[in-house]
């Protein structure tokens, strides 16, 4: 397996699409342009349809009818993964995942599911502009029965890293209904591991939630007791990591990074215990502020935590559009030097 | 029992349940709302008498005519209008979201069709000849996930029999209003050849589903029915805003109970509709029973 272990967020995505096909004569992959010699926009489905002719399908450019197909292939047995070519064209599922897929569990009392598992990459500064470099899944975080995952450039001791562990295992274990958010600027992460992540301590703390799923917590080896919790998710975990870093060595801040790779449902036991331990919490995601991911960590942490949270803050895009020009892009969404100057401010 | 009388006795036990329910409503022994499948009881019965065991059944609001056709229980059905633990999906789904073995409705409209495709996309892949009815409304036609799934039905050729029960009004608007040239042509423009009839009758309406349902399943390929049918009850329990003696007058032509019922001698229709009558009461009264 040493020759075939990813190197990067893409290459570990594939190979838990690849496993997870190889493993499942069940699972079936839908979506747009996903066939060989393409692969995929982004290339994550590279390689499948050579190698699964009939269970990789491409399909026209109809969002809705095909998260609705894997819907019905899944109340029928089958675990269908529907790949959206970019996350800003996940409002064309809305009523296929909120009204459809994710009732059929409760709706009849329980005696079906479909676990479908849908993949889309999020996420700007590539220069797409206003709609196709959206961080959106603020949209779909609490709707009952959907499960929101995020995975963290970390490579796990399993042979298909901790990226594609985690799509493979969303795939394979076909629970219940899974938004997966991807991050075009995570495909070509490096997975962390060995020298990259020497300096760090790294502990996953998923035991603590009832899900199990990693949720980092990263802070310097050998710092004193962190000064402020930061609380981020894929891409932007990455630049918080990159903040925490900085403000390290170059400002004497010290914080702890808690990275869920399960969003929705919201299980924060290993977030509320850091922010309880340093009093301060700042969240940081990509998407827009208003009724975000923060908005609802702070809710919780506020009614977790009572007077031992002394101060919170979110970090988020600006309320406007994604521009197409890359220095307007960067003036809009979030980087590490706000993160930076957020957390000096606080401390 | 003969073909005939079985026939109207199918129809007639959906029949006298929506009518005891209608009736039963005021009284609030049920909440929330209904719809009830009074005057299309022919499609129901006509279309699902030649199921096979395998077969899938997605139904809309519309349902209980579907259900009970399909052989669904109507103590389980009442039992789940009145929101009780005994019914067909515990009372969660209520009236209009009813799964009880391959049967699966929704109270949504388009989206079904697209969950119906996927279904037929996996009977296909199992293999095993089964097939998916899809039943849906002239209404559901202004959603556009409709057509998605047309063409992709198509361009899979899935083994799907859509059931197009065009009753001429959605909710409180009429056809007109809504659809824009001829129905059928929308399934033909995406190759999925359409049958169509304009019948309230049972003996017109169940050999031809039986041909069709025969054709999608020995050659597992789509097919659409469209039946030019009647709603003789309201959209749900009062909402009917057709003049009375436009109502009347489809009681009067296009009741399939009554264009069937002549077929048979008063003497077995005054029996059939004795037992039924009686198994319909039975049913509502032991869901009655039913613990809360």
């Amino acid at each position: 397996m040493a020759e075939n272990s990813p190197t990067t967020v893409l290459s570990s995505l594939n190979q838990g699409l690849h496993q997870s096909l190889q493993d499942d004569p069940n699972v079936i992959l839908l979506g747009e342009d996903i066939l060989d010699p393409y692969g995929g926009s982004f290339k994550v489905t590279r390689g499948l349809s050579s190698k699964f002719p009939e269970r990789v399908l491409t399909t026209p450019i109809s969002e809705a009818g095909i998260t609705g197909i894997a819907g019905g292939l899944a109340l029928r047995g089958f675990h269908p993964v529907v790949e959206i070519m970019f996350g800003d064209f996940t409002t064309l599922i809305v009523d296929q995942v909120i009204n459809h897929i994710t009732k059929f569990d409760a709706m009849y009392h329980g005696q079906t599911s479909a676990p479908v598992v849908i993949r889309t990459p999020m996420g700007g500064r590539r220069g797409y502009g206003p709609t196709h470099s959206q961080t959106l899944e603020k949209l779909f975080l609490g709707v009952p029965g959907l499960r929101v995952l995020a995975p963290f450039h970390l490579q796990g001791d399993d042979p298909i890293g901790s990226p594609g562990k985690l799509l493979y295992d969303a795939v394979i274990q076909g629970s219940s209904p899974t938004l997966f958010v991807e991050n075009k600027l995570q495909y070509p992460l490096k997975l962390l591991s060995g020298d990259d992540i020497k300096e760090y301590s790294i502990t996953d703390r998923g035991a603590l939630t009832q899900s199990g799923l990693p949720f980092y917590e990263l802070h310097l080896k050998g710092a004193p007791a962190a000064d402020i919790t930061l609380a981020s998710y894929g891409y932007m975990a990455k630049l918080a990591l990159d903040a925490l870093h900085q403000l390290a060595y170059q400002h004497e801040i010290f914080c702890e990074l808690l990275v869920p790779t399960q969003l929705a449902p919201f299980e924060l036991a290993p977030l509320l215990s850091s922010a309880r331990r340093t009093g301060k919490l700042i969240t940081i995601e990509e998407g827009t502020l208003s009724l975000g991911w923060g908005a609802e960590v702070l809710a919780r942490a506020s009614e977790n935590l009572g007077a031992e949270l002394k101060s919170a803050r979110r970090i988020a895009a600006k309320e406007t559009v994604v521009p197409a020009a890359p220095q307007l892009e960067a003036e809009v969404l979030p980087g590490v030097e706000d993160i930076i100057q957020q957390v000096r401010e606080m401390v | 029992m003969n073909r005939n009388a079985e026939l109207f006795q199918k129809m007639l036990t959906i029949r006298s349940f929506e009518t005891l329910l209608l009736e039963k409503f005021s009284t609030g022994i049920f909440t929330g709302t209904t719809h009830t499948s009074l005057g299309q009881e022919a499609n129901a019965v006509g279309v699902l008498s030649h199921i096979q065991e395998n077969d899938v059944v997605v139904s809309n609001h519309r349902c209980h005519g579907h259900f009970l056709a399909y052989g669904g229980d109507p103590l389980a059905l009442y039992a789940e209008l009145m929101g009780k633990p005994d019914g067909v999906c515990g009372g969660v789904g209520g009236s209009q979201h009813l799964h009880w073995r391959n049967f699966y409705s929704s109270g949504l409209q388009g989206g079904t069709v697209a969950m119906a495709a996927g279904m037929a996309m996996a009977e296909k892949r199992k293999g095993d000849k089964a097939i998916v009815i899809d039943f849906m409304g002239d209404g559901t036609l202004g959603e556009g996930i409709v057509y998605e799934s047309l063409n992709m039905i198509s361009l899979w050729q899935l083994p799907i029999l859509i059931v197009l029960e065009n009753n001429h009004i959605a909710q409180t608007t009429p056809a007109e209003l809504a659809i824009a040239g001829d129905i059928s042509q929308r399934f033909e423009a995406f190759g999925i050849p359409a049958a169509r009839i304009d019948s309230s009758d049972i003996l017109e309406i169940s050999p031809l589903a039986e041909a069709l349902i025969g054709r999608v399943r020995n050659e597992s390929r789509p097919q659409a029915l469209i039946i030019d049918t009647a709603r003789l009850g309201t959209h749900s329990k009062g909402d009917d805003t057709r003049p009375g003696e436009v109502v009347e007058a489809l009681w009067q032509e296009r009741d399939p109970l009554t264009i069937h019922g002549s077929r048979l001698s008063e003497g077995v229709r005054s029996s059939i509709t004795i037992k039924i009558e009686a198994y319909i009461q039975a049913a509502f009264t032991r869901a009655l029973g039913k613990e809360d």
